[in-house]
């Protein structure tokens, strides 16, 4: 915790390397099991969209936010200017329009491919978002969270590999 | 404590929401006609399950709730803490729709709890 408030630029940048080496050996690894070479060549270009959209709308979200101050009251009135403040920052209809492309790139890609597919892949947004907030909104995220975010990521690529209906078929695993 | 209250509400109404989103649209059945007539009657179809609506109702204060978060946490913090819907997902999932959860899942969703705690303390 404390040398990444040291060397806060190191530090993000071996967990930057490391991220997108990750990243990289994923896709080449989800490459194995597609079918076509042409399938492949749309499915990891549209994977790599949602996996920047999706958390570039929430750094626009956050950005947007910060903009307007805390949001510390729980009361109706109290919210209703925030609300106000809040639909009239550009940022939040960038990270909404990001959203809703992440959406649409999310489905477009699950008619074609596999969710156990999809669904690891998309785990890498987690990196993603990391390095898009130390990139664009300047946080500094020390080793700790680094490594957190790590274990996340392998998480969700085990909870996507396993069979992705039990409700219909025999449970194989 | 409120950043508890504001990830409950994340973690626990944005998944319920999915979860009845995912019950109104099994109750529809499975879409093989993409044309774009039959996806307006789908929508419209699915406006009258009033699980679909709860859907909406839940999914929505999840997402005032991530507005809420974002405006005093670090965005690195918050997204990966959202994490734990996968957790909420499978417990909900099991509960309310009756999937089976395989036992490979479960060490995927503990990896994913893990990893949770692990940025909770590099909190802020």
């Amino acid at each position: 915790m404390r040398m990444a408030h040291d060397f806060p630029g190191i530090s993000s940048a071996i967990g930057s390397f490391a991220a997108w080496s990750l990243l990289f050996l994923t896709i080449v690894q989800c490459n194995r099991v597609t079918h076509t070479r042409r399938l492949q060549l749309k499915t990891i270009p549209m994977i790599l969209l949602s996996i920047t959209l999706g958390p570039l709308g929430n750094v626009f979200l956050g950005k947007a936010m910060k903009t307007v101050g805390p949001v510390v009251s729980g009361r109706i009135h109290g919210l209703i200017p925030i609300v106000s403040r809040v639909l009239a920052s550009g940022y939040i209809w960038l990270g909404i329009s990001c959203l809703l492309g992440f959406f649409i790139v999310h489905m477009l890609l699950l008619t074609w491919a596999d969710y156990s597919y999809v669904q690891p892949a998309t785990s890498l947004s987690y990196l993603s978002i990391s390095i898009l907030s130390y990139l664009l909104l300047g946080e500094r995220i020390s080793p700790l969270r680094w490594l957190g975010v790590t274990v996340i990521c392998l998480g969700v690529l085990l909870v996507g590999r396993t069979p992705p209906s039990t409700t219909g078929a025999p449970n194989r695993a | 404590m409120r950043e508890l209250i504001l990830f409950f509400f994340i973690v626990v109404a944005g998944t319920g929401g999915e979860l009845c989103v995912s019950r109104a649209m099994k109750g529809i059945g499975e879409v093989h006609d993409f044309h774009p007539k039959s996806i307006l009657s789908f929508i419209l179809q699915s406006l009258r399950l009033p699980w679909m609506w709860l859907g909406i109702a839940l999914m929505s204060l999840g997402f005032f709730s991530l507005l809420a978060i974002l405006s005093f946490q670090e965005v690195s913090f918050v997204v990966p803490v959202s994490a734990l819907s996968y957790a909420a997902g499978a417990f909900g999932a099991k509960a309310f729709l009756g999937e089976r959860i395989s036992q490979n899942r479960w060490i995927g969703i503990a990896i994913v709890c893990l990893g949770v705690t692990i940025v909770w303390w590099s909190r802020r």
